[in-house]
């Protein structure tokens, strides 16, 4: 895991896919590759519908499959901040990453011929801003932030709702 | 060198403010335009693919001359001024054998309209028309029925709102940014929100009810709401008494429109109905019950929009955080307004060919009625209609029946499109003239109603990449070539703009720093004691006589919506948060988030067929069949299909979407004559198809 993670407030994603927009614009990710999506998941079972979308790019994990099984070290993940990126040049396209990554993360171009990922923008990051997915999410539904901060911005968010809540 | 331009996005007609970083020419990044509290760094889909639509050329990259038959599409590039001598020397002699009156202009209106308006008085015609009638013009009629005011002058103040109840109005999906994120933070807050829809879209996902009504029963639910908030006082007693008329007649004709009658029409139990009332009570007069953006569906529309219009009265919710609020214009706060230039033209005193204003008396001139207009290019009554100019607009996609429009467009002498895509209307036309993206054009000024009144400009990010112009030199350029270059005395949008801030106090160069300009600096809420409403008598008129002597009942009684015969079903159509009105179904990135429409039908619907989701089905109306895939779903009415709209263009150039998906205008056969009487909406939602599986 990067020192970084992004989060996601379901309640107020409306599936605009903006994000993935963003990141396309952004990244030039290549036709079919989307570095983050967003997935659509939806019941009828109840009495009212669920209509829910859920932002999936990668994990940034700490000890990251893809870096392991790179034969030519273009997967490398940053020693500052643990993401985890392809550096071009050193990609010669053999998928070995795709393959073994669980989640299937990383993405193929086939313009390029080789194999793209988000690296949470991190040309961005470096100036200070956020990924281009999350600075301009149409409801601020996405956060760029650490796992300590998400987990103390959720848990505020939680008590001032107890408060809120007592009779 | 790297610089940030402030502007306003042009990919939906929403024109959300935003802020766009240019380096050595290239544009880098855009995003909302912060200095906008509510918009933020937010930016749409759409927005976010403003870029790739400019790197496109899949659209007009120079002006096109038409080299076959109509629709074609064989076309041969032409320098402007060759393209402007075959429109004037058309457009002269139409003019010579019918007068100017004969050309007519449709656009999508909006806060730009002002030039296009003065170009078409400018040739001497009445007729300019926007895309109204396939939008919001019922729940403007209906507006100007109940207070005497347009539907745009109200605003509404979600963040605030303990109840939001919206008809089918998809705030999450017909997506204004601003908007959407007041809803959420009203959401967030704690506001209930109810949903009523044939379908549930992501909107229902959101809210605290949903009601899968039968559809085009919305009248009749609205009936058994105001039965139910009249008979228990569940309204706002001292507010009634000081601004609404007519209501002892409101509650005689109600009176046999009770919440168990609503519940058999619409499918709707009358208990919810009675809780959701309880609930209304408890939660004014901080409600909003929408009164519809684009609700041109059922022949009852008018009447439907126009109870929603009374309830939010009764509830109080008039002028009031977390309801409607009236947005301030630059005369409510003692300032003046930017200059009018089709008030340097001349008016013209020829009756409008659409018959607004005449044939029919209640429905506004300003906009216009292109189906009425149709009528009198297909009949000569009551005069010939020979020129038509299409600017951003796409009646072909946006109206019924796309064969029927073309075979009645078939009869003009000149069709111009202007358009920065090859739209189906554009590729049927003589003439396309390529308008700039908005990035790479400046507009006139506009004016920005709200809280707090300002002005906002939308200006040249980067240069065209291609040979096109922008609509304001393209209007003048063409006026001046017809001689009527005395009434655009500019030469630049400079020109334009200095025009425009004349009475203002303000300089050009004041909207450098943030893209607009403020005139207040707090927000400016009206003394309730002290409200004013547009109609004879000033007050909120439940039985309006003026509408009523022009032949609009105010209150009519129910009649029920035929039921789809056996084997067919309603066809309903919309649109999802990244894909709108046909215009980006082509677009480089926005292409791959989705390539086709499916046809969403019941489970027990589809059960009934042997359709299992995933399947090919056959869908048919009159003459006109598609193949579509199935998305069986509990999340629709038995009674109804739905598909997104703007799918299936047969424009060729469209290369990614060519034959994609099916257009659900097509499927509306004889529906360009049938539209609701009172207020003037298409019938977009009265169309029946079957569905058989392939």
């Amino acid at each position: 895991m990067s020192k970084y993670i992004v989060t996601q407030n379901v309640a107020d994603c409306i599936g605009c896919r903006a994000c993935e927009v963003h990141c396309k614009d952004k990244n030039n990710s290549g036709p079919g590759a989307f570095y983050c999506r967003m997935i659509e998941v939806t019941s009828s079972a109840g009495s009212l519908p669920r209509i829910d979308f859920v932002y999936l790019a990668c994990f940034h994990c700490e000890k990251a499959w893809c870096v392991d099984a790179c034969p030519t070290g273009a997967m490398r993940r940053r020693d500052k901040d643990g993401i985890v990126y392809v550096e071009a040049k050193s990609c010669v396209g053999c998928k070995a990453c795709i393959t073994a990554c669980p989640w299937t993360v990383p993405q193929w171009n086939p313009e390029t011929g080789k194999v793209g990922k988000c690296d949470l923008c991190m040309d961005r990051i470096d100036e200070g801003l956020e990924p281009a997915c999350v600075s301009k999410c149409t409801t601020g539904c996405l956060s760029f932030t650490t796992p300590g901060q998400a987990s103390e911005s959720a848990r505020q968010a939680f008590a001032e709702q107890l408060l809120r809540n007592r009779r | 060198m790297k610089e940030t331009k402030y502007s306003i996005c042009g990919m939906c007609a929403v024109r959300c403010p935003v802020a766009v970083q240019v380096e050595d020419g290239k544009p880098v990044w855009i995003e909302g335009n912060s200095h906008d509290g509510g918009m933020g760094r937010s930016l749409c889909a759409k927005g976010g693919a403003a870029f790739a639509q400019r790197a496109d050329k899949q659209r007009p990259t120079a002006p096109l001359l038409r080299m076959g038959k109509r629709g074609e599409g064989q076309w041969r590039e032409a320098s402007w001024d060759e393209a402007y001598d075959y429109i004037t020397t058309r457009l002269n002699a139409v003019i010579a054998e019918h007068g100017g009156r004969s050309i007519m202009f449709s656009d999508r209106g909006g806060p730009f309209a002002d030039l296009r308006q003065a170009f078409v008085k400018a040739l001497g015609s009445p007729n300019y028309i926007n895309h109204d009638c396939t939008c919001g013009r019922n729940v403007h009629h209906a507006s100007k029925s109940v207070y005497g005011l347009g539907r745009k002058d109200f605003s509404y103040d979600y963040a605030n709102a303990r109840h939001i109840v919206l008809f089918g109005r998809n705030i999450t999906e017909a997506l204004k940014v601003k908007e959407v994120k007041s809803f959420l933070k009203g959401v967030k807050n704690g506001a209930r929100v109810t949903y009523i829809d044939p379908r549930a879209s992501v909107t229902a996902g959101k809210a605290t009810r949903y009601w899968q009504i039968k559809p085009g029963t919305d009248y009749a639910l609205l009936l058994g709401i105001a039965h139910c908030v009249l008979s228990n006082n569940y309204y706002d007693l001292d507010f009634a008494e000081r601004y609404i008329t007519g209501l002892s007649e409101f509650k005689t004709f109600l009176a046999p429109y009770t919440p168990v009658w609503a519940a058999e029409e619409t499918g709707i139990a009358a208990s919810e109905i009675e809780a959701f009332c309880r609930e209304l009570n408890e939660d004014r007069p901080k409600v909003i019950i929408h009164p519809g953006w684009m609700l041109a569906r059922y022949r009852d529309s008018f009447h439907a929009s126009r109870i929603i219009h009374i309830l939010n009265a009764l509830m109080g919710s008039i002028e009031q955080p977390g309801g409607l609020f009236y947005p301030k214009g630059p005369k409510d706060v003692g300032k003046s307004g930017l200059k009018s230039l089709a008030a340097l033209v001349p008016a013209v005193s020829e009756e409008r060919a659409d018959g607004c204003g005449s044939r029919f008396p209640q429905w506004d001139k300003g906009a216009g009625m292109l189906q009425t207009a149709y009528e009198a290019i297909e009949t000569g009554t009551p005069y010939p209609v020979k020129a038509y100019f299409v600017h951003r607009h796409n009646p072909f996609i946006a109206l019924p029946d796309t064969n029927e429009q073309r075979r009645i467009l078939d009869k003009l002498d000149l069709i111009v499109a202007v358009d920065v895509n090859f739209s189906e209307t554009a590729w049927f036309a003589d003439v396309i003239l390529p308008e700039n993206t908005f990035l790479e054009r400046d507009d006139i000024l506009r004016t920005e109603k709200g809280l707090k009144p300002g002005f906002g400009r939308r200006q040249q990010c980067v240069k065209p990449l291609n040979n096109t112009k922008a609509g304001w030199e393209i209007y003048l350029d063409l006026a001046k070539r017809m001689g009527k270059g005395e009434y655009f005395p500019f030469k630049s949008i400079e020109d334009i703009w200095q025009f425009q801030l004349q009475d203002t106090g303000l300089s050009v160069a004041d909207f450098d720093a943030q893209g607009f300009v403020k005139l207040s600096d707090k927000a400016l809420w009206f003394d309730r004691d002290k409200l004013k409403f547009g109609t004879e008598s000033g007050k909120i008129e439940i039985v309006n006589p003026k509408w009523e002597a022009m032949g609009v009942a105010s209150l009519p009684p129910y009649e029920a919506p035929v039921p789809p015969p056996e084997g067919s079903f309603r066809l309903l159509f919309g649109r999802n948060g990244y894909q709108a009105h046909g215009q980006h179904q082509n677009n480089p990135i926005l292409c791959e988030l989705l390539n086709v429409n499916k046809l969403w039908i019941n489970t027990a619907a589809a059960k009934k067929l042997g359709v299992k989701d995933g399947d090919q089905v056959r869908v048919e109306s009159g003459d006109e069949q598609g193949t579509i895939t199935a998305y069986v779903t509990d999340l629709i009415h038995p009674q109804a299909v739905f598909m997104l709209h703007g799918f299936g263009t047969d424009v060729p150039a469209k290369k990614r979407s060519v034959g994609k998906g099916l257009a659900d205008q097509m499927f509306m056969q004889g529906k360009l004559k049938e539209w609701d009487k009172a207020g003037g909406g298409l019938n977009l939602a009265e169309s029946f198809v079957t569905v058989t599986p392939v």
